[in-house]
């Protein structure tokens, strides 16, 4: 029989997380298994932006953040045994507003591998194209690679970051509600990426939309201001979960 | 009673608009009326002398016979120690905004911030008087110099009043990159210092030159701490290790001897348009850093 734990790509272990005083995350454990996607959900306030902040070291500055207890990528402790850079290079996260940065659409794809590195014109060509595909975009902006990235549409922007952090070749991929501002046909085409892109990479998904949730993720984990109530697999999340919050959370009867 | 009530209110509203409005317009005739008197003055050196004379003259004798207004040296002489004080100012200013902005923590910050504006509290004379005492044997000792008051002295002077200007306008402009890029570069895996030089200063970079251009104006209409500190001496410098006399001190130091009406009384006045021609083109040129800023 196969181990368990030896699939386990991230773990997280009795985390703990406030700023200030003020405590978002409490006893946090879960493991998160290579090419899944987890989605977490749960109603706003629950911590679950802190807690991609907290994967992803991004409180690293921020004077008021304090977390105890354990995350491991690949057995590696993140916080004690990798500069945040080496982390985030491998752990990419798709913020819910685009974040382009002031360059062309070729640029933007292009300045994480030439950031690491890459400067072979026709490798760099080669990822462009590649990511723009696997992010649903290369159709809609292959003529126009030099155009500012900041003058695509909202959700036409949302798909170039997504491209722009697989052009690092992450592992894993964080997604904050990335389609909180897109439109269903934007939606599906995020989805759709999503879905084949299991291949090659584990994902996590942030999603105030529930459905949502139901339609891409492998397994689903539910937090309610802090504290994770329930991970399972998502079918069983949608129709016979364990916790009664979590019941009335899907079934939307819910605050 | 209302009704009273009423009429006062409205009286107020009149008073306080019409007290506004002439406010505004005196502002702007102060303005026209110091920009004719300074034209009037100074252009009343030309009836007699040649503009072309005065324009590229190389030898300021205002009371020799007959006289000379060529004011080459005295523009060199301010084009020498501002670029000068832009040099030395620039890079300190980048590194303590980038520093101050970027890097230190916020307590840090914030006695920092408050320390580059202390030093715009200083009045310049003070700064000038200092520099005096201080700088200028400094200089003289390290460069084996005769005197020590030449031109790098007022630079490395100027540089420090550039700096309050400098340092918190572009800190301001740091500040106000919107903090997605930086996410997004940092998410891609940036270090600190790449997602600052790759991401933050060109976005920044518009507001940042509107800074330098405030600091360049700042600095080329000093006038008494340059005056105390660069010799003085109206030849064409050929280093900055000569003594130098900018327009400023040049009208500071002959106004009071000048006899009114004189043809070098009108001289000061016609030095007195360049510089403001000049101080204008470069305010002119940051208001459109700043306005291309606020677009983009
Ligand atoms: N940088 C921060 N400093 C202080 N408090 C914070 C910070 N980030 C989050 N919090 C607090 O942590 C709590 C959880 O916020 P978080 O953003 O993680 O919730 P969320 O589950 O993502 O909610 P939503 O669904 O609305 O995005 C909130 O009470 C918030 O005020
Ligand atoms: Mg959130």
């Amino acid at each position: 029989m196969v181990d368990e734990t030896s699939k386990d790509k991230l773990v997280v272990k009795d985390l703990n997380v406030r700023y200030g005083t003020k405590e978002v995350l409490r006893q946090i454990s879960f493991a998160v298994r290579s090419n899944e996607i987890l989605g977490i959900i749960g109603p706003a306030n629950s911590g679950k932006t802190s807690l991609l902040r907290t994967l992803n070291r991004l409180n690293d500055n921020d004077a008021a953040f304090s977390m105890s207890g354990t995350v491991t990528l690949d057995g590696q402790d993140i916080y004690k045994k990798m500069a945040p850079h080496t982390l985030r290079r491998k752990m990419g996260i798709i913020f819910a507003l685009p974040t382009p940065l002031p360059l062309s659409i070729y640029e933007n794809i292009a300045y994480g591998p030439k950031l690491h590195g890459t400067r072979n014109k026709t490798a760099l060509n080669e990822i462009i194209e590649r990511t723009l595909r696997a992010s649903f975009l290369w159709d809609e902006v292959k003529d126009r690679l030099d155009m500012p990235a900041m003058k695509l549409s909202g959700g036409q922007q949302q798909r170039l970051c997504i491209a722009r952090t697989l052009a690092v070749e992450p592992e894993i991929i964080l997604y904050d509600e990335p389609c909180s501002g897109l439109d269903p046909i934007s939606t599906a085409k995020v989805e759709e990426a999503m879905t084949l892109l299991t291949k090659q990479f584990t994902q996590i998904l942030v999603t105030n939309n529930t459905k949502q949730a139901a339609r891409v993720s492998d397994r689903t984990a539910f937090f309610l201001t802090g504290e994770l109530v329930e991970i399972d697999e998502t079918q069983r999340i949608f129709t016979v979960p364990c916790d009664q919050r979590t019941e009335d959370y899907v079934s939307g009867r819910f605050g | 009673m209302k009704s009273v009530r009423r009429i006062w209110n409205r009286i107020v509203e009149f008073v306080i608009e019409k007290a506004i409005f002439l406010a505004g317009i005196l502002s702007i005739v102060f303005v026209v009326l110091i920009f004719v008197f300074l034209l009037k003055e100074g252009l009343s050196l030309f009836k007699e002398y040649s503009p072309l004379a005065f324009l590229f003259g190389t030898k300021w004798y205002p009371i020799s016979h007959p006289p000379s207004f060529g004011i080459v040296p005295l523009l060199l002489g301010s084009v020498v120690v501002t670029l000068g004080s832009i040099v030395i100012a620039v890079p300190l200013g980048v590194g303590a905004a980038i520093y101050v902005g970027e890097v230190a923590p916020v307590w840090l910050r914030e006695i920092l911030k408050a320390t580059v504006e202390f030093l715009a509290a200083i009045p310049s004379i003070v700064l000038g008087f200092i520099g005096l005492v201080t700088l200028v044997p400094l200089v003289k000792q390290v460069f084996h110099l005769q005197t020590g008051l030449t031109a790098i002295s007022g630079s490395i002077m100027l540089a420090f009043m550039a700096m309050p200007t400098i340092v918190s306008m572009m800190e301001d402009a740091l500040r106000a990159v919107p903090s997605s890029y930086r996410y997004g570069a940092i998410a891609l895996g940036a270090t600190r210092w790449q997602t600052i030089w790759r991401v933050m200063l060109p976005a920044a970079s518009s507001g940042m030159l509107a800074a330098v251009m405030l600091g360049i104006g700042r600095v080329i209409g000093e006038t008494m701490a340059v005056m105390m500190i660069t010799g003085n001496a109206a030849g064409i410098p050929t280093s900055l290790m000569q003594p130098v006399r900018t327009m400023t001190a040049t009208i500071a130091a002959e106004m009071g001897e000048a006899v009114q009406g004189s043809d070098h009384y009108f001289s000061l006045f016609a030095i007195g348009i360049v510089l403001f021609i000049i101080t204008f083109a470069i305010n002119l040129t940051a208001a459109f850093f700043i306005n291309r800023r606020s677009k983009a």
